[in-house]
């Protein structure tokens, strides 16, 4: 975040990726934005509302419930010569997707010996805790984040949010966005009004510290950034890193991150088993296993597929008390 | 039933309208096809040709008559048995026969093989390899050309396997809700790999078209007069606006599901690809029609065949005596 002289205004994590998308279309004639509802509802959770009265419904057009039908299209259009956003209402239906992802979208640049390109953004929401039960709650940003040829974007702030987005949109690689759902209307940051760009690949240090490096992706940059707040009263200094992008991924930061606190403790609304925190723990464990004074541990969603009652949904997403108890344990505090 | 005005494809009379060039120029495209395939027969027996060759032996009239209604800038998707296609849409034989032995030299230096064959020149948007799976690319090149006003037509090819697949119907939807310049063109040549398509597919093809209200022609895949005809009437119609078309044509593979399919009677008799080979050679029946109509005589197919050998022979030297892309550059072309 840079620092500003002039108070900086604050917007939602929602509006931010609104007004990328907005800047980005204004910007490039190519870009249109397709998917269900997107249009006059703006999307289910509202977050693009607005935007078809500017754009007009040539650019941001609603489909029918046909996810891998415009998600094709959506691939075959940015082959030839436009910059499309495929709007996939719930992360959950990246399975229905995934023949276009994976097999097509991902392979089609190397497949032609780097001849065809395809610039398509596939934005998709993840996140529990809204009592939508299990195929409305995943975090799967872990699937795309194992093929090779796509780039993966999971952002936390409002501020990495609307940077990331506009240059995914102007990268001419397959880039799926994750927004988490809870965060549109609850996460609030400061935001400039001024164009800023963030690059993919790299990532951002949160907050610092000395004792304990706290690696935290999306919505789990708040809970790291609250625990950090409380270990702070017992005298544990933690750092949060965001890497903001599973790929590429910033391992630089992280490793450094890690050497310098001796700790490290890796979250994720995802799954721990075979999931992105499995590879970010991989990562600072070889590149800072000299430095280590305590095992690389998880702390992800409980591995069960997501419940409806919220006494059971609640106690799948890991909390700032499990981190500050984990951290202690890490530190020999407990 | 098609929900448009058919154009009645009169087998007999057919042709009459096209110029004697093009009426050549296809016989020699299919032609060159079927030379082609001949080569990759052997070089896959030889062992020289890694992985799978699926053969388009059979099948030419349908890539050379819908290829020749397009021009170069049109888009096309093609399949697993794709090369005809690929051939048919423009690609040099020397490229294609380099990709499929794996070499630096081929179109996609030896990253894709013989099922991704792709050319940004010819508009060859890529042999796919996953049945069905280029339906959505197709109608997205269509719909480009739709929002970008560039006039070109998108043609899907596939099979009559892929039509067990979902995405397919999605694309079908799509395209005909959006009034898209996309041509669904099935080569239905009886066999999903190893199989009868009748085992595996319920209902009528062309209905499948209609529910849709789609335009669609369900016309005989042996007769590239036919299949040119049909197909121009659709490429042209999708380019002033008019929206998309489906187009069924029937035809036979000659040879297995890939090389190595050599022991087909339990699937399908052998009378049966006699019957095909002798009395519905796309190519036999195209040099006869043009020498019964005097567009030329035995000598000029002769020619066209004798210069075309020389080609591909030249193609193959060229193939296999180019390099193999160094093991260094595995990881290029990953990323834009």
């Amino acid at each position: 975040m840079p620092e500003t002289a002039t108070a900086v205004r604050e917007i939602t994590f929602g509006e931010a990726i609104k007004e990328a998308i907005a800047e980005e279309m204004r910007r490039d004639p190519k870009v249109v934005l397709m998917g269900e509802d997107v249009a006059e509802a703006g999307t289910t959770f509202g977050v693009l509302k607005g935007l078809v009265d500017e754009f007009g419904k040539d650019r941001i057009i609603d489909t029918p419930i046909s996810e891998a039908g415009f998600t094709g299209i959506g691939v075959g259009a940015a082959m030839t010569g436009l910059r499309p956003i495929v709007d996939i209402m719930f992360g959950d239906f990246l399975t229905i997707i995934m023949d276009q992802v994976a097999n097509q979208a991902a392979k089609i640049h190397y497949m032609s010996g780097g001849h065809w390109r395809v610039p398509l953004v596939i934005r998709a929401t993840m996140g529990a805790t809204r009592r939508s039960a299990a195929q409305h709650s995943q975090s799967l940003h872990a699937w795309p984040s194992h093929i090779p040829g796509l780039k993966v974007v999971v952002p936390s702030t409002p501020y990495d949010a609307k940077g990331l987005f506009k240059s995914a949109i102007r990268d001419d690689n397959p880039v799926v966005i994750f927004e988490h759902k809870i965060s549109y209307k609850k996460v609030k940051g400061p935001v400039p009004e001024e164009e800023y760009v963030i690059p993919l690949g790299v990532a951002d240090v949160k907050r610092t510290g000395r004792d304990l490096t706290i690696i935290a992706l999306s919505s789990m940059v708040q809970v790291a950034l609250g625990a950090a707040k409380m270990l702070e009263e017992v005298g544990i200094s933690a750092e949060v890193v965001d890497p903001r992008t599973t790929w590429p991924l910033d391992e630089k930061t992280l490793i450094e991150s890690v050497k310098k606190t001796s700790r490290c403790i890796v979250m994720d609304e995802g799954y721990a088993r075979y999931g992105v925190a499995a590879e970010l723990a991989a990562v600072v464990a070889q590149g800072a296993f000299y430095n280590l004074d305590a095992p690389v541990s998880r702390l992800c969603a409980m591995h069960v597929p997501i419940p409806f009652s919220p006494s059971l949904e609640d106690v799948t997403v890991p909390n700032e008390r499990q981190v500050v108890d984990l951290a202690l344990k890490l530190c020999g505090r407990s | 039933m098609s929900v448009t005005a058919k154009t009645k494809a009169d087998a007999a009379g057919i042709g009459g309208g096209i110029g004697a060039d093009r009426l050549l120029h296809m016989y020699r495209q299919m032609v060159a096809i079927r030379l082609f395939e001949e080569r990759v027969n052997d070089l896959y027996t030889r062992a020289l040709m890694p992985g799978l060759a699926h053969l388009y032996i059979g099948e030419e009239a349908i890539a050379v008559g819908v290829c020749e209604a397009l021009t170069r800038q049109d888009y096309i998707t093609s399949t697993h048995r794709g090369h005809g296609h690929c051939l048919a849409k423009g690609a040099s034989p020397d490229r294609m026969f380099a990709e499929l032995l794996g070499k630096e030299a081929g179109y996609c230096k030896g990253k894709g093989g013989s099922m991704h064959i792709a050319d940004p020149e010819t508009g060859n948007l890529g042999a796919n390899a996953i049945v069905g799976g280029s339906a959505g690319i197709a109608t997205g090149a269509a719909f480009s050309s739709k929002y970008l006003k560039t006039g070109h037509v998108a043609v899907c090819f596939f099979g009559e396997g892929a039509l067990g697949q979902g995405l397919l119907y999605e694309e079908l939807n799509l395209a005909q809700l959006w009034k898209l310049p996309v041509i669904f063109v099935c080569e239905n040549n009886g066999y999903n790999e190893y199989t009868h398509f009748s085992e595996s597919t319920a209902g009528d093809v062309s209905a499948r078209a209609d529910a849709f209200g789609m335009a669609n022609e369900t016309l005989d895949g042996q007769n590239v007069r036919e299949v040119y005809t049909v197909a121009s009437n659709y490429i042209e119609r999708a380019r002033k606006g008019d929206g998309p078309a489906f187009l069924q044509c029937k035809t036979y593979r000659y040879h297995g599901h890939h090389v190595g399919d050599i022991s087909r009677a339990y699937y399908r008799p052998k009378a049966e690809e006699q019957e095909w080979v002798t009395q519905r050679d796309p190519i036999t029946l195209h040099g006869e029609w043009l020498m019964a109509n005097g567009v030329v005589d035995r000598a000029a197919l002769d020619f066209v065949q004798e210069t075309l050998i020389k080609e591909m022979d030249a193609a193959v030297e060229f193939a296999v005596g180019s390099p193999y892309p160094d093991p260094d550059k595995v990881d290029q072309d990953i990323y834009a």
